[in-house]
């Protein structure tokens, strides 16, 4: 294998392992700040008991997200140095800043909030918990600046042969982005929502202790369940309608759309031939691809062939065609997941409200649940899946190609050493992560800890 | 603000950022690299680790900032720079993944095999940052083949060479000593003296092998016609002597406190000699001076600069209030009875 390929490989493979714990880290950490703002305006101490043990959770998964992170920065320079010189001065700028305004705070204040408990006063130590929140979601908006440049360059002129920023504004106002940060910290949402629900779902249904606090925590979990699935979902339609406008190829790769149609059918399931451009097998809903695009049914949806062949002329010659089968898939994933956790959500919020979820004619509803935790992750990775090789060929859409990108000076063999050991460490911390979480989700609650001052607490752990 | 005047402030910002690093996240890694042999059992390594508990994490962002200032504002050297060092780059990401998992995944399992292993990982992901921080720095000043293009023309095999290793380990030993004293103001009963005895052990290999680069770098006179013969560099030279050789005098006083504010003076007087010796460069060619990386064909556009310029202006006094304001709330020594999470 070439260099390109094999740091695409790299690149693909560590930010989709890095983006399982990011989603969650977003969500969860909201959920803790709400348990903690119960305890300190209640001042029952089941809340703060439960935001340290949601907390615990939380920390399991936030230190990979962390550490997996720092990766993501290095490798810009690290395989993709023609990129970096091509573009730093736009993209670069998002990254210092997300390091400076984010990075810096959640870590320190989420260290202040690990080591506070007992240090501070009740309402400071809640606004740490806080500050973790901001931080991780303007980390979240600061990358997607960066993203969304890379999906609908604006704001830029090429000077001196490499892209110069001339419009901070206009990265800041870039309607993809306004699509894409939505769509993503409401998906964090709901990552940590399905997780509270399942684990609390587990917790009653092994019927041990702690019945009240785990019932508690199934019920915020639920109702932003319910929020978050059906906000990821509408944003997600109106983003899907502007990707149609703004980035027809991904969308007709997505729907595996060969020719434009008019009216547009929706591909329920399509196996194709993507080297013939082909259907072998298709079943479709007439329509309602045009309804979905342009809230109509007449409207013309544009097809690969015509794409490629409208780039050749603008572009010149090339293909300009993303990998079919896999922005396909990656769409259907990231569709039929985010539907079921939204039925899931309904139909869970209505089974609490009548309170029927403790019935045991509905314990195989909880189990349900508690497998649901799976969901929103198929669903995250198969949404960035669409985004990023939905793009291919291009790095920055229409401006630079991934192969113009890679590091000329990096050979094949260094990048296949960095990414089999990159492989089999993630593989390795991957058993760690899931084993410590299965444990301290098992575990349960521990007991209230009244003074720290005490002989036990170097016991405990 | 001058286009040169801007290129300036942020070869500033950027020295101050990484020079950040290195004071701070150094005890970090001084402390992981002590940790498997001053922690004789589990209560004293979990002391260890918790002398820096809340604030490891913080430090470590002082890296990323700097590496994401230097992507913002120098592009050109962020490409030469992560792509020419690549598996050193490599070996620190590797290092600093495992420390972090390590830290945070030690404590959750109480079986004393999972302990010993993840304590190790973290001497291991604490030894190496500091080592190739060591190589890559010494390989900028003293010149790589850098082409036209700004690419790396060289092997993977010539990045180390014998100046590269020294300064590689004394790296580790100044963070090991570094380490060692701030151990000894964080924690308390036995472990300060098992701490204080290690700082007066490190000083000695801490000096001969300053004396060392010295005596290698005036074999390979390139290098220290750069850093160290220009007249203006010869004071740095002898303060930074001066903060190595009144480490141990402080030290046998019992005076740690002055002892760390030394070893900080030894680091912050490394970065200032480094950053005055090799300006305006970034990275020197050794095939053609005209190639070498600067200040001014690396930077950003004045437009850029000057957003992050005000961006970064803005938002520092604020990182350094509230990174101050962490290490006040846990100023207290950790004593066995009063640990912490890790």
């Amino acid at each position: 294998m070439d260099a390109l390929t094999l740091s695409r490989l790299q690149f693909g493979s560590t930010i989709i392992y890095h983006f399982l714990f990011v989603p969650l880290t977003m969500g969860l950490v909201l959920l803790v700040a709400v348990m903690e703002t119960l305890y300190v305006r209640s001042g029952n101490t089941t809340y703060k008991r439960m935001a340290q043990f949601w907390g615990k959770l939380f920390l399991i998964n936030f230190a990979l997200g962390v550490v997996t992170g720092i990766v993501q920065e290095f490798q810009f320079g690290m395989n993709w140095s023609a990129y970096s010189r091509f573009i730093g001065d736009v993209f670069g700028a998002p990254l210092a800043i997300e390091a400076l305004l984010a990075f810096f705070m959640e870590s320190t204040f989420l260290g202040i909030w690990i080591f506070g408990w007992d240090q501070l006063p009740k309402k400071l130590h809640l606004a740490m918990i806080w500050m973790v929140v901001l931080g991780s979601h303007l980390s979240a908006f600061w990358i997607l600046v960066a993203n969304s440049f890379m999906q609908e360059p604006v704001g830029y002129a090429i000077h001196n042969g490499r892209a110069e920023m001339t419009n901070f504004f206009a990265l800041l106002s870039n309607p993809n982005l306004w699509f894409q940060f939505p769509h993503v910290a409401a998906g964090g949402a709901v990552t940590g929502a399905f997780f509270v629900v399942g684990i609390s779902a587990y917790q009653l249904l092994r019927n041990k202790s702690d019945q009240d606090l785990f019932q508690r925590s199934l019920k915020i979990g639920m109702i932003a369940a319910l929020i978050a699935s059906i906000t990821v979902a509408t944003i997600g339609h109106f983003q899907g309608q502007y990707v149609v406008q703004h980035q027809p190829m991904k969308m007709a790769a997505a729907e595996a759309l060969w020719d434009s149609e008019s009216p547009a059918s929706f591909s329920l399931i399509t196996i194709g031939n993507e080297k013939l451009r082909t259907d072998v097998f298709a079943i479709k809903v007439p329509y309602l691809l045009s309804f979905l695009s342009y809230n109509n049914f007449t409207g013309e949806v544009q097809g690969i062939n015509q794409l490629q062949a409208q780039y050749v002329k603008q572009y010149g010659p090339g293909n300009y065609v993303p990998p079919v089968a896999v922005t396909y898939w990656g769409f259907r994933a990231m569709f039929i997941m985010g539907t079921l956790m939204a039925l899931l959500a309904t139909v869970g919020t209505f089974l609490m409200y009548k309170r029927w979820l403790n019935r045991p004619q509905f314990r195989w509803f909880l189990w349900v649940m508690v497998g649901a935790i799976a969901l929103p992750y198929i669903a995250n990775t198969g949404g960035w899946i669409l985004t990023e090789i939905g793009r291919q060929p291009w790095l920055v859409n229409g401006v630079l190609r991934t192969q113009d990108g890679v590091s000329p000076s990096v050979g094949a063999g260094s990048i296949l050493f960095t990414l089999i050991t990159f492989i089999l460490l993630y593989g390795v911390l991957a058993v760690v992560d899931a084993f410590l979480l299965t444990k301290y989700a098992r575990k349960g609650v521990e007991p209230v800890q009244e003074k720290v001052e005490t002989e036990e607490l170097v016991v405990t752990y | 603000m001058h286009i040169l005047d801007l290129h300036l402030l942020w070869f500033g910002l950027i020295a101050i950022l990484f020079t950040g690093f290195f004071v701070l996240e150094g005890f970090d890694y001084g402390v992981g690299i002590l940790l498997p042999w001053l922690g004789k059992n589990d209560t004293e390594r979990r002391m260890i680790l918790n002398s820096i508990g809340p604030f490891w994490d913080g430090n470590e962002v002082w890296l990323i900032t700097a590496g994401g200032a230097t992507f913002a504002a120098f592009p050109g050297w962020y490409a030469t720079m992560f792509s020419t060092f690549y598996l050193e780059m490599f070996a620190i990401l590797l290092a600093l993944i495992l420390r972090g998992a390590a830290i945070e995944f030690r404590s959750l399992h109480d079986n004393p095999r999972w302990r010993n292993g993840w304590d190790w990982a973290f001497f291991t992901g604490s030894l190496l940052p500091g080592f190739f921080w060591g190589v890559i720095l010494a390989n900028a000043i003293q010149g790589l083949p850098i082409d036209a293009n700004m690419n790396y023309a060289g092997t993977i095999w010539q990045i180390f060479n014998p100046l590269a290793l020294l300064c590689g380990i004394t790296l580790v030993v100044v963070f090991t000593l570094h380490g060692a004293i701030f151990l000894s103001l964080r924690v308390n009963n036995h472990l300060i003296q098992r701490a204080q005895r290690t700082a007066k052990r490190m000083c000695i290999p801490a000096l001969l092998l300053f004396l060392l680069i010295v005596g290698v770098g005036f074999q390979t006179t390139e290098v220290f016609h750069r850093l160290i013969l220009d007249p203006r560099m010869v004071p740095f030279g002898y303060l930074t002597l001066a903060t190595l050789v009144f480490t141990p005098w402080l030290l046998a006083r019992g005076r740690s406190g002055w002892a760390f504010t030394m070893t900080i003076g030894t680091i912050i007087l490394l970065a200032v000699t480094v950053g005055i010796g090799i300006f305006p460069h970034f990275m020197i060619s050794s095939l053609n001076p005209a190639w070498s990386l600067t200040i001014d064909n690396t930077a950003s556009s004045p437009y850029t600069l000057t957003v992050m310029s005000w961006i970064a202006l803005t938002c520092i006094p604020f990182v350094l209030a509230y990174q101050a304001w962490n290490y006040w709330v846990f100023r207290k020594r950790i004593s066995p009875k009063a640990i912490g999470h890790y």
